[in-house]
């Protein structure tokens, strides 16, 4: 792993976004978007309920917040790869020194620079906005938002797969996604709503262990780490099968001569 | 034929044979490029020459064969391979959302160039494009482009450089300065390069030696001068029309092309 190169190449997404004013707040629009309809929906619920009712809404703007940390840090990789094949600059970067890992490492860190923004624009939005203080969770926010870093790089890593291997038609993927396992991680509502024969399938994706102690930290103030470290080693075993399945893909479309369809597509 | 060329061989392929879907676009392809010398890859619209740079630049592998450069495998040693070579096309661009500083920033950086700016500086300055620094690449002209493309496969002085039509969509003029800081680069720093071009008058200025392939077959190679005395015609574009037609430099009736 060369480091200057990831540097390098973080640097031209760097440009890319402090060129384009646009793509700046295309990162904060959406997320915001959310919150408002999410954080008014809350408010209306809040105001219309009794007993503990109101305090579990409050589960709402949580997961909220923390399910866009998950789906930043995918963009991150996702957007990146689609970003040198928009501007047909995928065959320069392939036919440079740059290992699959330096190219993978830089998308991580725009996916790290792309958490960054969104949180802080969501956080101070919640707090000025509806007195949702994410730091109700203390210091578990911290391994909260590296798992699901963690957890979205995988999902980025296998959205990309599927694009090199399915072309630029399949690009909607890049969204598609980690919208495909929204319902089955338990975002907004606990692992025991989903059905019997879907919980064991909840449980084997780390996101569902951070959403389940989320609410865990939000309800009681504490945490055990049991669901901690089952997200950390799911993670390990998902970036693992993600790296080796992109990799896989990468090999293959050298074999069958797909990699060149990105610069005449 | 014994090998009196005694320059070190920079690029080699082997036997190379590549289908797609059990057409050969490649078939037992081999040649040596050497350091010094300009080879060119002639052939008419399909006949192997994009399948031949993709597999000697390792974007697609090869049914079968052999590919190495500077003694090395190519799979097996290509990000070694890759920071001493480099690559510019006409059909690649550089991304058109950066400026044009910012893109070769990001490549002399890849490279570890030193001193990247003032490297940069010399390039833009050796294609006259030092006004192109600050504008956006995607707002350049397709011949703006083309040089800009070319400061930056020469970023990293490479040692074995590949060029796919480097002229192609530039002006007479623009085009015959470009042949000339190729050629000046290629005799100042000893280096290999393979040029593929459709404008003969490219190959005969540029090029040392060429190949004429043909559905993904060598058939002819030589000095451009040995090949158009070995056919009946008497230029090289007309040799290139020739084979294009009949897949055959020796064929002194050419036929003519089905409509």
């Amino acid at each position: 792993m060369n480091f200057r190169i990831v540097h390098a190449l973080l640097s031209r997404y760097i440009f890319l976004y402090t060129r384009s004013p646009v793509r700046l707040v295309e990162m904060v629009f959406w997320p915001i978007v959310d919150m408002l309809v999410w954080g008014f929906l809350t408010v209306y619920l809040r105001q219309n309920t009794t007993g503990d009712f109101p305090h579990f809404i409050t589960f709402l703007l949580g997961a909220m917040i923390l399910w866009d940390i998950l789906f930043r840090a995918q963009q991150g990789v996702a957007i990146s790869f689609l970003e040198d094949v928009w501007t047909r600059n995928l065959l320069n970067i392939f036919v440079a020194p740059v290992r699959t890992a330096e190219y993978l490492t830089a998308t991580f860190a725009v996916g790290v620079l792309r958490i960054c923004v969104t949180a802080v624009a969501l956080v101070l939005i919640g707090w000025l906005a509806y007195s949702f203080n994410v730091f109700v969770m203390r210091w578990w926010l911290i391994p909260f938002f590296l798992n699901l870093m963690l957890f979205g790089w995988s999902l980025g890593m296998i959205s990309t797969a599927l694009i090199l291997r399915w072309g630029q038609a399949a690009e909607s993927l890049a969204w598609a996604v980690p919208f495909f396992i929204q319902p089955v991680v338990a975002v907004f509502y606990p692992v025991s709503v989903l059905p019997a024969w879907l919980q064991p399938v909840a449980l084997a994706l780390p996101a569902t262990h951070i959403f389940e102690g989320m609410r865990s930290v939000m309800q009681t103030g504490t945490m055990c780490w049991a669901p901690l470290c089952w997200a950390l080693a799911l993670n390990i075993v998902y970036l693992a099968l993600a790296g080796g399945f992109f990799v896989w893909i990468l090999n293959y479309t050298r074999k069958r001569g797909l990699l060149t369809k990105f610069s005449t597509q | 034929m014994p090998d009196t060329d005694h320059r070190e061989t920079l690029l080699e392929a082997v036997e190379l044979t590549r289908e797609f879907d059990g057409v050969k676009a490649l078939d037992r392809f081999s040649f040596k490029l050497r350091r010094g010398e300009i080879l060119g890859l002639l052939g008419a619209n399909g006949a192997g020459k994009t399948t031949a740079m993709n597999c000697l630049l390792g974007l697609t592998l090869p049914t079968s064969g052999r590919i190495s450069a500077f003694g090395q495998e190519l799979h097996a040693h290509r990000i070694a391979i890759l920071q001493r070579s480099n690559f510019s096309s006409s059909y690649v661009s550089l991304p058109g959302n950066l400026k044009v500083w910012q893109n070769l920033l990001v490549f002399a950086r890849i490279y570890g160039v030193h001193e990247p700016k003032k490297k940069i500086a010399e390039l833009l300055e050796m294609l006259e494009v030092s006004h192109l620094r600050d504008r956006l690449t995607g707002q350049l002209s397709a011949g703006e482009g083309t040089r800009v493309n070319l400061c930056k496969a020469f970023l990293n002085d490479p040692e074995l450089l590949m060029l796919d039509e480097p002229t192609a969509s530039l002006d007479p003029d623009i085009a015959d300065k470009v042949r000339k800081v190729v050629r000046r680069v290629q005799r100042e720093r000893s280096i290999g390069i393979l040029y593929t071009s459709h404008n003969m008058k490219d190959i005969e200025e540029v090029c040392d030696r060429v190949i004429f392939l043909h559905k993904g077959r060598i058939v002819a190679e030589g000095t451009p001068e040995e090949i158009v005395k070995r056919s009946t015609e008497h230029t090289l574009e007309n040799v290139f029309i020739k084979i294009a037609r009949s897949g055959d430099l020796e064929d002194t009736h050419g036929k003519e092309p089905a409509l």
